[in-house]
């Protein structure tokens, strides 16, 4: 009889569990439905292809280029129409947050990598040096790109890049 | 063989584990980045659709609120003061030719005082008189009301003898520039002009409409745009936009701008800028290749027709709508909320071929009930009638006083009205096929399919257009044979959305230049510029909540039946979608519109209405009901305001106030009671004479944002500042 006890607390633990996935997940829907609803110009369940990486990122997610290329080859139609559409788009993303996967940067690594940068430790770089890294580097920013971390990152009076201070200031709290 | 000593490797090594490092490093920077920008483009994105929202749900407003008095129009008797309110929209009680009108413009008797310090026109203008003119616009200086009137009546007596289709060519390689809309923004005119060069026979323009209107200087622009017509006619080309429309106006702006700057002799502008705008040529074409016009096309545009008909016959497009345009009319018509663009075509009711007399009435009985039946009667006649409304025969005097009736309506006229309004009103969609524009109440939208027939019909190869604002200042579409181009930069908020021109070559290749007129010399980051703009357009929103309130709370409590309360967010996102119709993403702007919640996802509603604004202390006003009625109704009110203020003194008596929100509750179809009103009288300061400024009384009842935001704001700017002090 015990183990008879056992399968019920099993059975209904199982219960519990499938409930609450479910909750989960239609919760999980909603989010993605949303964030997709944001770019659905036309109100038909597609959006441009070029949009999928915004959305993606604004659900949390912190892919590299090259992964988001895979994401996107994944929902794509056989015969590329340059629109995903809302049920190609759903189940992939929702693995995709339920695995946790493109996890977020957290602020000290950010922040070590910097560092690295900064191979001389002065708690400054260039702008020159990082545009440096930044467009010849890793997946390199676009001019446009460059351009606009530049704004917000350079000290103007001193033409530097004091990375701590950027860092902090654009990890702040995102009411969104 | 060696290569080389132990160390020099060791130096490699370390190296490349450096190289390794600050690559591994750059890509997680840049991972970090790109999240951070596709966060900001999300809410920019949610920020627009916002604003836009908030600016179609308006214009629907407003089409049923010309609708509604069209249909007052009909069936009101004709002694009725009521109707004498507003029969001047519809109708042109003078009945005047063209040239009898002259005398009544005269500038001549306008004196100048000593005082005037602005420029002195003289006529034929000259090159130095348009910069004289630029010149005091740039040190918001207001040009004399004689000359005003002067230049007006020039530019009338040029329109006049213009073709609607202004054919130009790109001969002697000369680049042709192209302006979107410019709605009063001075400073992008002036902007463009310093990029561009000044008009002139080297540096030929095209104004595509939408001048007036919403920014502060719209007479600014239509002076310079005339004068720069008037020196340079034949490489200076303006075409109609839709808000070139004295309709339009009364709702958006530009009316009451000129009655502010110009108190004596507004009117008489105002009247003179009617003919004018409807004298404007309707488009463009280049090399007979490049279309340019305001709106955009319908399957049925045909060139050839445009260029024939009578153009100044169309004074205004927002009205009832004739055969073959559509009908939406009070309440039953809210459209699906799931997309501003997705439309319901309305079925017409069974064509009627009886016409009965329908009794008239007075205000009073309709206010009191409908039938639907009469309802539908209505609706028909209107639609027969509706036209001779506003398509008038100028030459024909007697139709003004026809009776609806009895009006025969000729095919040709309604045609001709139809190619206008689709020129000057349509948008383009994504999908293949042509349907009506129940968004904007005029025009259609059309697909890239309609774009191809009609280019190859007409041997035409790009269509330029504007009427929509876009992010970029400018947007292909349908394969590139679409480009819509928009000059007015900021036009929701500083930092939404760029301007741009287009250069045109004898190639006829569009070459795009993109700007931004920024109030002070430091650029916003885009971070700066997204949170400036969705502060602007969650404000507007709150405001658009808080009208509503009412109704969003019979909405919350159909989810809470024991009255706890309280609701769940999903329950709050569904009930607000219901009552506000704007399409919008509730629950990603679930977090910016509701501090005050949450236990487990759950909002206590009468604590979020508490928070939602604070207004200007008129406390008393609370009793009369009315408040929610004014936020909401607002611009209706304001509109209602102006037309009955028929001398355009910004005044009217208590009489006409009571009137106004008896024209406006019937509108509604809700009871407003004599006494609501008078005590919304008392609580304001009457002048002396007992009558009511319309600026004042509107201003009143601005909402003023609560105190938490203002204080997020400074918090928000503080640390922004931390980089760019200014």
């Amino acid at each position: 009889s015990t183990r008879y006890d056992l399968y019920r607390v099993l059975h209904a633990a199982l219960c519990l569990f499938a409930i609450c996935s479910e909750a989960i997940v239609s919760e999980l829907h909603k989010r993605i439905s949303s964030a997709f609803d944001v770019f659905d110009h036309e109100s038909n369940h597609t959006v441009d292809v070029r949009e999928i990486g915004t959305i993606i990122r604004s659900l949390g997610c912190f892919p590299t280029e090259a992964q988001l290329h895979d994401v996107i080859a994944e929902i794509e139609e056989e015969e590329p129409t340059g629109f995903i559409r809302f049920e190609r788009f759903l189940p992939t993303m929702s693995r995709i947050l339920l695995e946790h996967r493109f996890r977020p940067v957290p602020e000290d690594l950010l922040l070590q990598a910097f560092e690295v940068l900064d191979q001389q430790k002065r708690g400054h770089l260039d702008p020159e040096e990082l545009t440096r890294y930044l467009t010849q580097e890793g997946e390199p920013f676009t001019q446009e790109e460059m351009e606009e971390m530049l704004s917000a990152a350079v000290d103007p009076d001193k033409n530097l890049i004091f990375y701590k201070d950027f860092v902090s200031v654009m990890t702040v709290d995102d009411p969104w | 063989m060696g290569c080389g000593s132990a160390k020099p490797t060791q130096h490699n090594q370390n190296h490349k584990l450096q190289l390794k490092k600050s690559m591994r490093s750059a890509l997680l920077i840049q991972r970090w980045y790109r999240q951070y920008v596709a966060r900001l483009e999300m809410r920019r994105r949610c920020t627009w659709n916002i604003f836009q929202s908030i600016e179609y749900a308006g214009q629907q407003d407003q089409i049923k609120l010309y609708n509604f008095f069209g249909f007052l129009m009909d069936h009101f008797t004709p002694a009725s003061s009521e109707r004498n309110l507003i029969s001047h929209i519809f109708r042109e009680n003078e009945v005047f030719q063209d040239v009898e009108w002259e005398p009544y413009f005269c500038y001549k008797s306008i004196e100048v005082p000593d005082t005037y310090a602005g420029p002195h026109l003289t006529f034929p203008l000259t090159v130095s008189n348009i910069t004289e003119l630029v010149e005091a616009f740039k040190h918001k200086e207001q040009l004399h009301a004689r000359f005003v009137l002067q230049l007006l009546g020039e530019t009338w007596r040029l329109l006049r003898v213009l073709p609607n289709i202004t054919e130009v060519s790109t001969c002697h390689s000369k680049e042709i520039t192209i302006c979107g809309d410019l709605h009063g923004h001075l400073e992008d005119l002036l902007l463009v002009f310093y990029k561009n060069g000044l008009p002139s026979v080297e540096t030929p323009y095209v104004f595509n409409g939408d001048f007036v209107d919403r920014g502060k200087d719209s007479i600014e622009i239509l002076l310079i745009l005339f004068a720069f017509q008037l020196v340079y006619p034949n490489d200076v080309h303006l075409n109609r936009g839709n808000h070139e429309d004295h309709i339009v106006n009364l709702r958006y702006g530009f009316t009451k701008e000129v009655l502010g700057k110009y108190r004596l002799h507004g009117k008489k502008i105002l009247k003179l800028l009617q003919k004018i705008f409807s004298w404007l040529p309707l488009a463009t074409v280049i090399d007979q290749k490049v279309l340019i016009l305001h709106g955009g096309i319908s399957d049925t545009t045909d060139l050839k027709l445009i260029a024939k008909l009578e153009r100044n016959r169309c004074r205004q497009a927002v009205k009832s709508k004739g055969p073959g345009g559509q009908y939406s009319d009070g309440e039953g018509d809210r459209y699906s909320a799931a997309g501003r663009r997705r439309v319901r075509s309305l079925t017409h009711s069974n064509p009627a071929t009886a016409r009965h007399e329908l009794q008239r009435r007075s205000l009073q009985a309709y206010s009191i009930r409908t039938s639907p039946n009469v309802e539908e009667e209505l609706r028909e006649r209107r639609r027969w009638a509706g036209l001779s409304a506003s398509y008038e025969r100028i030459h024909d005097p007697i139709s003004s006083d026809s009776d609806p009736d009895s009006g025969e309506v000729l095919e040709t006229d309604a045609e001709e009205w139809k190619q206008i309004v689709d020129m000057l009103w349509s948008d383009p969609m994504l999908q293949d096929g042509c349907i009506p524009n129940e968004v904007r109440g005029g025009g259609c939208y059309w697909g890239p399919d309609v774009t191809q027939e009609v280019l190859n019909r007409h041997n035409l190869c790009l269509l330029i257009r504007s009427h929509e604002c876009k992010q970029d200042g400018y947007e292909f579409c349908h394969n590139r044979k679409v480009l819509t181009i928009f000059s007015a930069s900021n036009y929701y908020e500083v930092g939404s959305n760029r301007g741009a021109y287009i250069r045109l070559g004898p190639d006829l290749n569009p070459h795009v230049v993109q700007y931004q007129a920024s109030r002070s010399t430091r650029e916003l980051t885009l971070r700066q510029s997204v949170g400036r703009t969705e502060r602007s357009a969650l404000r507007a929103l709150r405001e658009q909540l808080f009208a509503h309130k009412s109704d969003l709370i019979s909405a919350f409590e159909e989810y809470d039946p024991e009255h706890t309360g309280v609701i769940s967010m999903e329950r709050w996102a569904v009930a607000t979608e219901t009552v506000l119709h704007l399409g919008l993403p509730w629950r990603v702007l679930r977090s910016q519109l509701v501090g005050c919640s949450t236990q487990e996802g759950m909002i206590n509603y009468n604590d979020w209405f508490r928070e939602l604004a604070l207004m200007d202390p008129n406390k008393e006003l609370a009793h009369t009901g009315l408040l929610e009625t004014m936020y909401r109704h607002h611009s209706n009110l304001e509109t209602i305001f102006r037309i009955i203020d028929t001398d355009h003194s910004g005044l009217i008596s208590f009489e006409e106030f009571r009137q106004t929100w008896k024209l406006l509750s019937s509108h509604l179809k809700m009871e407003i009671s004599d006494k609501a009103i008078s005590d919304l009288a008392l609580s304001i300061d009457f002048n002396k004479d007992g009558s009511i400024d319309i600026n004042e009384f509107m201003e009143a009842f601005r909402l003023v944002d609560c105190s938490n935001g203002a204080t997020r704001l400074m918090q928000l700017t503080s640390t922004e500042s931390l980089y760019h002090t200014s």
